[in-house]
């Protein structure tokens, strides 16, 4: 196994383990937490396979997708901690309701 | 070395729920292990992937001296996919207008005063502005670029909020707008007057294509900096006199 | 030497997966976040070797810096009860108007 590959796996990892945060928690910001979580995971899998080139520079491409990727997950975790902050005020909690399992 | 990532760390039972019953512990017990196999499938795809891979590396050097830089990454953004960036300066205005319509920013009455706060401003945001227009000139060779250097910039801005330095009225109102819309405007602008001018859009002459890409960094970079400051700002910014 | 790096990487890619796991598991949202922030800072070292220079200076300033910083301006707000400021924006008629 190759650099590449561990980095990979690992990205399928933390994308993996975000998900189930995603969905297990039910407050905001966990959520929000777990959500950048798993785009963190999904460029690491991109810029992962980018790296299989051997010797040669990388594949520059992905690297492009992600730079672009990263600030665009950081604005739109700022949208949706402002969204967040509304959800209390209107509410009175920063969680969402427990739905009762059947 | 078969290794599944992550399903196995994370079925264990979640320590903010104290008396979790038995549905919700089966609940999460099963998600873990559909997850636990959508993972190992994963892991499966990923390793069957043919190993050495060029991808796109070979077309993007060969075109690389016609593109006006010789940084690879940023020959991709600004130029190959140059519309990629320009719809994605395009996201990074809408987030701003998302949170300006859900509230205003939430300024103290009182402003911090902590003295080792308001010296390490004075000291760190000269030096970061000084960083970032390096970084904004070295990423046409070397790595950098301007997310990197907008995003350096909005450093700067956050720590001046931080410290109690907001702009008073006079920037919040249009000239705050103009930095929020400069990047894709003159990104714009500058594809469309190369349509005009004879090409297709986004067209660049390849003597003029370095001199152009850094008149569209220099304003990409200082739209990225004010949105990814007005975002830590976290609303709509309040004309009219402060206290 | 050529065996110091795939110990390397694969201590980088534990840490990774650890620190990721308590960020989003710890009952603690304060600890969370600063674990998260210590997240981004070591995916700043991975893009490193991963010949990806440009992203690691987006990460380490974005992901390192910015992502925490929201973070833990907005999780003061929602202790502090509501987001002063932010909710009530539109129904305050002492809110100047705004163009």
């Amino acid at each position: 196994m190759n650099t590449a590959l561990l980095y990979a796996l690992v990205g399928a990892g933390l994308f993996f383990l975000g998900l189930y945060a995603l969905i297990v928690h039910a407050h905001l910001l966990r959520k929000i937490l777990a959500i950048n979580v798993m785009g963190s995971g999904v460029f690491l899998v991109l810029v992962a396979l980018a790296a299989r080139t051997g010797e040669a520079a990388p594949d520059p491409v992905p690297h492009a997708m992600v730079i672009t990727g990263i600030v665009v997950a950081v604005s739109a975790t700022a949208l949706a901690l402002a969204l967040a902050l509304r959800v209390q005020a209107e509410t009175g909690r920063a969680e969402l309701p427990e739905e009762p399992l059947e | 070395m078969a290794r599944e990532p992550g399903g196995e760390k994370i079925v264990n039972p979640n320590p903010m729920m104290s008396n979790g019953n038995n549905c919700q512990r089966l609940f999460r017990l099963l998600l873990g292990l559909l997850l636990a196999v959508l993972a190992a499938g994963l892991g499966y795809v990923l390793s069957s992937l043919p190993s050495p891979a060029p991808g796109l590396s070979k077309p993007v050097a060969e075109h690389l001296e016609a593109s006006g830089v010789s940084n690879p990454v940023t020959a991709v953004l600004l130029n190959y996919r140059a519309y990629d960036t320009l719809l994605e300066l395009g996201v990074l205005l809408l987030a701003p207008l998302g949170v300006w319509s859900l509230g205003v920013a939430a300024r103290h009455r009182e402003p911090l005063v902590d003295p080792v706060l308001d010296m390490l401003a004075r000291l760190l945001v000269p030096m970061l502005i000084l960083v970032a227009g390096y970084l904004l000139w070295a990423g046409a060779h070397a790595p950098g670029g301007a997310f990197q250097a907008g995003s350096v910039l909005a450093a700067a801005g956050v720590l001046l909020l931080l410290s109690g330095w907001w702009p008073g009225p006079a920037f919040s109102g249009l000239p705050l707008r103009v930095s929020l819309t400069a990047g894709p405007g003159v990104f714009l602008v500058a594809g469309v007057a190369l349509m005009f001018a004879g090409g297709r859009m986004l067209e660049y002459p390849p003597p003029f294509a370095g001199a152009l890409i850094l008149l569209i960094e220099a304003a990409a970079t200082w739209s990225i900096g004010i949105t990814l400051a007005a975002l830590f700002a976290g609303g709509r910014p309040v004309a009219g006199p402060h206290r | 030497m050529s065996l110091l790096q795939p110990v390397f990487d694969i201590v980088l890619g534990l840490a990774l997966l650890w620190l990721a796991w308590r960020a989003v598991a710890s009952p603690d949202l304060f600890r969370g976040i600063v674990l998260f922030i210590a997240f981004g800072l070591v995916m700043a070292l991975v893009w490193v070797r991963l010949d990806a220079p440009d992203i690691a200076l987006a990460e380490a300033a974005i992901g390192g810096g910015l992502t925490g910083a929201l973070l833990l301006a907005t999780l003061a707000r929602l202790e502090s009860g509501g987001g002063a400021g932010t909710g009530r924006g539109k129904d305050r008629e002492s809110e100047p108007n705004d163009e």
